[in-house]
């Protein structure tokens, strides 16, 4: 046990089985890091000929090793050497020695036979048998054998079950992004039913805030936003597809189809407005507007990030690390990426933006696009169309009239003429009047045109674009044609369709049965949103430089159920929550927190700061500000002024931040716009990427610059007053209750109800004796019927609330 | 081991231990960097980066080729152009040569050559390196800034100043150590202003809390510095009272560091809150001082401003401050927006060099003055003698780098009689790059950071070397 809690210092927990090294655990994250580069899957960086990330050529054994005999072992000798034209890794690899205790497990695993295995995510995901406890009262579901049996292993015991309090606030923030209410928290302490818990559990699901909240993870993970990210960064449109994303949460939509609508929803015969949407995904990549770049070159940096993006999200794989060469430490070959390419290289549309003119520029389409008009919008515009083409005729008709006169005007007397000239007059004002109508109905068609949602979407050209090998990621050196094809480590790709493989067979291969990672990749994201830190910390990357599993067969026993329940995401959730090893308390004291930081043992409750969106959201919700209108385009919430003006080019559109007005502004963050080239600080500065490329987890860090934004931010403050007139509703003596619980969810102690009291009155003897201060304090407030010395001491109160550590972190 | 590396220490203990994301394996592979980083003589402690966003025309400002008067509107010879990508703008047009309508001096009792626009740094010739053989692969705009400020074309990589943050770490803790400046205005016009994207300033995969912190012109210099309007220190001070015993008592109760972590920060804000105006306010400059800098320098997000409050932060400790000065894109009406842009800059910048020199702080800041990329010797736009434009060149380009151990009075690197191809002693990029984290003691193989499989670095995957030539 000792031996491996050294051995594996990024995994310092004791696995099953005393001693005993196990190849994918111990001995392949350190080859990984200190040999592959050299000794990997690159052929063209190999050195001596020596690959050490798969067996021998007679496939026995790995190279460069003698099964049971440590003395004999050319690695060993290698790794422990102190010559420095012997020792590996070379001094000029710049790579780490190898320590003592890592050539101990070396020596160890030679010794026990030097038993290998192939990479774990690669392998087919097989439902492992629930292990044996020693505690199984404590279980109560499977996920609780698993967590249980490690805990064992490691002689810690689990927290007991945190209280309702703490469990309602931790389900409500997990499943729904915002705090329980008063109300939910007294109605769930009065629920003495057995079934309260899963009552909650079920309540929360199925709310539609439950959609927006999963949606805002996949939304970084698939790098959404509102500008192209690229040189004038000018304004796009995408979102019907994030629309899609919280109806498909929210309804439901089975995991797998979730995949397929995404990568090939367009190729569905009779696709759905749905399915075209989804495939919106192919679209998310950021793309340069024209006349800079050389279009070939657009093309192919747009297909690059497309491919990388399905290798991150779908895969878990950093399959960008093959445009250039071969993958230093996974099986992906060069080949391999542009086979994946070419599925992708086929997009019907030009690989820049269009021009300035015109009103897909204004409305942040670039073709191809379907639009969603609403049933008002349509009647509309065939009013409108139908108007036109009577105006047309009546224009016509006139125009006929017209020359007939010109016809008639020969050969006629004067009073003829004079006639003549009369109806040509009156003739010509009114073809001006309707022409002037016509000109009106076309500018109302616009008009009506920019208020039409519209989708970009996916779809084929009609010819297939030829992929070729790019000599060291160049768009300019070709080398070999490639087909479409998988990496030839992963099962094979099997047609659905007749006709060369398309995207539609791709998007089958990755949901079917035998894909080692679709499944594992998703459930440990999951995992991650519930636990703050995934089975598998590394989200983005299952591959070898990947971390070794905290919980290897939990992960495969919660992949194989998820695959089994029809890739049904709210029963994972559900049975995630229902864990007893996710109700366990969090307050674990200091010695459970130094000797696990990141609870990889799952001892304890997790407890991490919330992610900027929730912050806000609570904020916002807990104030009675919010707007929780669901979908639709994304708004702007005030922010500091001159920040994208500070960087964008002059003839960006839009080039200057215009706040939106009314209760826009009060919107869930998961609608904020979103601008790459200079993101809302309000989120930056809480962690949250640019969204110009795929994250799969956010850090968490806690900064100086995150005190300033929480203490003077104009909505935290705005939330804060709004609170505070709220709370002088309710009687002085009970209000600091008040707003501790519907902001903590938890009612203040004796002595946290001294601090506060004390510091109120601070606030109170203050503001009264500073009456222009306070004024100040309550600017936007109109007819406040309280006293402004009041109003002003019990906003500054929920300003130190909102600042609690408590408030921004889920526990 | 001194203090600092003991300062170290105990930080990144601090960070694993608060949960931010620094992995054993971070940790155990930055420790001996660090403590060679510290056992190493660094050359420099501070770096000002002056960037030139937009790309300045080395053939009028740096590269002096005198034989190119007599090739007004010739060919380029394919020999030299040599099959090299071009942009959109000029692909299949005729590239016909045009020389400078400027005059170049030689300068300082170096008698390196500059142009005429150029006259205060003429003046501090014998304090600047030259390199005229900076190259790069991008030859647009977005991934060639991007490249150039975090080492990489595509975006998700960390910035130079975010590297050291993470690398060295803070002097003055009541200060960011990353700071950005952007000019707010060009005098150059707006013509020729390209976008920035805060990816240039950005952590990337490093911990965020090393991002560049961008200061605004208007408003907070740092972001929500100021307390709400009826809110004074008083009023603040015993909220944060209230909140840090609250926090206290959870700290107590849960046990989780992370909870001390924000209090501390919270501390540190209200300091900020004192420190960063007191950085921002000018009042105690001399006049002579202000005047150095030039008239711009009284107002607000001009460079000259921005260069007198780098020398602010530089004294204060801030380890690596960055300005951003835009509108340097000349495809067309080149001589009258150079001399625009170099107004901006030329004295401002001289200035700098000169006041650092003063205090005695030049030889601990290494200054750096760069863009993007070069320019074409070729025209683009109106051909005449005095008005021309020029598009991206990324195969050579000049800057100048100054004190923090930099030889001065040399220029280093050489060109072709067309200002097209690097002849002589090449510097790439990322040889700037690992040239700048050498000099702050810094070895650029062994800042590493583990991300996506990669040990990743400032100079990423290809062979970068310290330029030892241009080094004191």
């Amino acid at each position: 046990m000792l031996l491996l809690a050294v051995s594996s210092s990024w995994m310092p927990f004791a696995e099953g089985g005393e001693g005993k090294v196990s190849f994918n655990r111990d001995i392949r994250p350190i080859l990984s890091d200190r040999c592959f580069h050299c000794h990997g899957p690159d052929e063209e960086d190999r050195k001596a000929d020596l690959r050490l990330d798969v067996l021998d050529s007679d496939g026995s054994t790995l190279a460069a090793l003698s099964p049971g005999n440590v003395a004999e072992s050319e690695l060993i000798r290698r790794i422990s050497s102190k010559e420095i034209d012997v020792v590996m890794p070379p001094p000029e690899a710049h790579k780490k020695a190898f320590s003592e205790s890592e050539i101990e497990v070396f020596e160890n695993w030679i010794e026990q036979g030097a038993p290998y295995e192939k990479f774990w995510a690669f392998t087919p995901v097989v439902r492992p048998a629930i292990p044996d406890v020693e505690n199984p009262e404590w279980c109560s579901n499977a996920i609780d054998y698993f967590v249980l049996r490690k805990l064992e292993e490691n002689q810690v015991a689990p927290q007991e079950v945190a209280d309702r309090r703490t469990l309602l606030r931790r389900l409500s923030l997990d499943l729904t992004g915002l705090p329980p209410t008063r109300e939910e928290i007294g109605d769930f302490l009065e629920d003495e039913s057995d079934s309260a818990y899963e009552d909650a559990v079920d309540r929360l699901l199925n709310k539609p805030q439950f959609g927006e909240h999963q949606a805002r993870y996949w939304l970084d993970l698939v790098r959404f936003a509102d500008t192209n990210g690229i040189h004038h960064d000018h304004y796009r449109d995408l979102s019907p597809y994030r629309q899609w994303v919280i109806q498909a949460f929210n309804e439901g939509l089975p995991y797998d189809d979730f995949v397929r609508f995404q990568i090939a929803g367009d190729l569905f015969p009779d696709a759905t407005d749905d399915q075209l949407i989804a495939s919106g995904f192919n679209r998310l990549h950021m793309i340069i507007d024209r006349g800079t770049m050389l279009p070939e070159e657009s093309l192919a940096r747009n297909v690059i990030d497309r491919v990388t993006a399905v290798g991150t999200a779908f895969m878990g794989l950093t399959v960008g690390c093959a445009v250039c060469h071969d993958h230093k430490y996974d099986p992906i070959t060069s080949k391999d990426f542009y086979q994946l390419y070419a599925f992708f290289n086929n997009l019907d549309a030009s690989a820049e933006t269009g021009g300035r003119s015109g009103n897909d520029f204004k409305r942040g389409l670039q073709p191809p696009y379907i639009e969603l008009p609403s049933a008002e919008q349509e009647k509309f515009r065939l009013e409108i169309s139908e108007r036109r083409a009577e105006l047309n005729r009546q224009i016509e008709s006139i125009k006929n009239t017209l020359k007939t006169l010109d016809a008639a005007e020969a050969g006629t007397n004067e009073d003829q003429a004079r006639e003549t000239q009369l109806a040509r007059e009156e003739g010509e004002a009114e073809l001006k009047q309707l022409e002037d109508q016509s000109k009106q109905l076309r500018a109302e068609n616009d008009a009506l045109d920019l208020l039409i949602p519209a989708a970009m979407v996916m779809r084929e050209r009609q010819e297939k674009r030829p992929a070729y090998l790019m000599i060291r990621g160049a768009y300019d050196n070709l080398g070999a044609q490639v087909q479409r094809g998988t990496p030839a480590f992963l099962p094979s790709l099997k047609r659905v369709s007749d006709g060369p493989a398309d995207r539609m067979d791709l998007a089958t291969w990755l949901v079917a049965p035998e894909q080692p990672l679709t499944a594992r990749v998703a459930v440990n994201r999951f995992w991650q949103q519930l636990f703050g830190v995934g089975i598998v910390r590394t989200s983005e990357d299952l591959g070898a430089q990947g971390e070794w599993p905290s919980h290897p067969d939990l992960l495969d026993y919660l992949a194989s159920g998820f695959i089994d329940s029809g890739w049904n995401v709210r029963s994972l959730f559900k049975q995630m929550v229902m864990s007893k090893a996710y109700r366990q308390r969090s307050d674990a004291g200091p010695e459970a927190f130094k000797r696990d930081p990141d609870n990889r043992l799952i001892a304890r409750g997790s407890r991490y700061r919330l992610d900027a969106e929730v912050i806000r959201d609570q904020f916002l919700y807990a104030s009675g500000l919010m707007n929780a209108e669901i979908g639709g385009k994304s708004v702007k919430p005030p922010q500091p002024l001159g920040l994208w003006k500070s960087v964008a080019l002059p003839s960006s559109y839009p080039n200057q931040f215009v706040a939106d007005e009314g209760d826009k502004v009060y919107r869930r963050s998961v609608y904020t716009f979103w601008k790459r080239g200079m993101p809302p600080p309000q989120m930056t500065i809480l962690n949250a990427p640019t969204r110009e490329d795929c994250t799969a987890r956010r850090e968490r860090t806690n900064t100086p610059l995150q005190a300033l934004l929480l203490m003077n931010e104009t909505q935290c403050m705005e939330a804060a007053r709004q609170l505070a007139i709220k709370s002088l509703e309710v009687e002085k003596e009970k209000r600091i209750a008040f707003l501790y619980e519907t902001i903590t969810g938890r009612v203040p102690d004796e002595s946290e109800m001294n601090q506060l009291v004390s510091a109120t009155e601070y606030f109170e003897s203050f503001y009264r004796s500073n009456p222009d201060l306070a004024i100040q304090l309550n600017q936007n407030v109109a007819n406040v019927s309280h006293e402004s010395h009041e109003v002003a001491a019990w906003t500054m109160l929920v300003n130190t609330l909102f600042n609690l550590d408590i408030t921004k972190t889920r526990s | 081991m001194n203090q600092t590396f003991l300062d170290e220490l105990a930080r990144r203990q601090f960070l694993k231990a608060s949960g931010m994301g620094l992995g054993a394996t971070a940790l155990g592979s930055l420790l001996p960097q660090n403590a060679v980083a510290q056992a190493k003589i660094s050359k420099a402690k501070h770096v000002i980066f002056l960037f030139m966003a937009g790309a300045p025309s080395q053939v009028d400002l740096f590269d002096h080729k005198p034989d190119l008067e007599n090739q007004f509107k010739q060919p380029l010879p394919e020999s030299i152009s040599n099959g090299q990508r071009v942009t959109a703008m000029t692909r299949g047009k005729e590239q016909l040569v045009v020389p400078t309508m400027f005059k170049f001096n030689r300068s300082g009792e170096s008698g390196i050559w500059m142009s005429e626009l150029l006259p205060h740094l003429q003046k501090q010739a014998d304090r600047l390196c030259i390199v005229k053989s900076f190259n790069t692969n991008a030859i647009n705009h977005d991934p060639a800034k991007t490249y150039f400020c975090t080492g990489s074309e595509l975006p998700g990589k960390a910035s130079m100043g975010s590297w050291l943050s993470y690398g060295l770490g803070a002097i003055n803790k009541d200060l960011p150590d990353f700071i950005v400046l952007n000019s707010a205005f060009w005098t150059g016009g707006t013509r020729n202003v390209q976008g920035l994207y805060s990816r240039l300033w950005g952590s990337g995969f490093l911990p965020s809390q090393h991002q560049g912190v961008k200061f605004q012109t208007n408003g907070d210099p740092v972001l929500f510095l100021s307390n709400p309007q009826g809110v004074n220190a008083q009023v603040r001070r015993r909220m944060l009272d209230a909140a840090g015993a609250l926090n206290q008592k959870h700290l107590d109760e849960i046990g989780d560091q992370e909870i001390a972590t924000t209090i501390s920060q919270q501390e540190m804000a209200f300091r900020m809150q004192a420190s960063v105006p007191e950085l921002t306010d000018l009042s105690s400059e001399s006049q002579d001082v202000m005047d150095a800098y030039g008239p711009e320098v009284q107002k607000n997000g001009s460079f000259a401003r921005n260069c007198l409050l780098a020398r602010r932060m530089i004294e204060r400790g801030v380890r690596f401050v960055q300005l951003f000065h835009r509108g340097w894109d000349h495809h067309s009406i080149l001589p009258k927006q150079l001399r625009g842009q170099t107004y901006d800059v030329d004295q401002p910048s001289a200035a700098l060099i000169e006041d650092l020199a003063a205090r005695g702080l030049l030889e601990d800041t290494l200054i750096v003055f760069a863009g993007e990329f070069g320019r074409t010797v070729y025209g683009q736009g109106k051909l005449a003698r005095d008005d021309y434009g020029r598009d991206h060149h990324p195969r050579c380009f000049s800057g100048w780098l100054a004190g923090g151990g930099i030889k001065g009075g040399i220029s280093y690197g050489e060109t072709d009689d067309f200002s097209y191809n690097v002849v002589k002693n090449p510097v790439a990029v990322r040889d700037l790059h690992a040239t700048l984290l050498h000099q702050l003691g810094v070895d650029h193989q062994k800042l590493i950071f583990p991300f996506q499989g990669l040990d990743q670095k400032l100079t990423g995957v290809e062979p970068a070397r310290v330029i030892s030539e241009i080094l004191a």
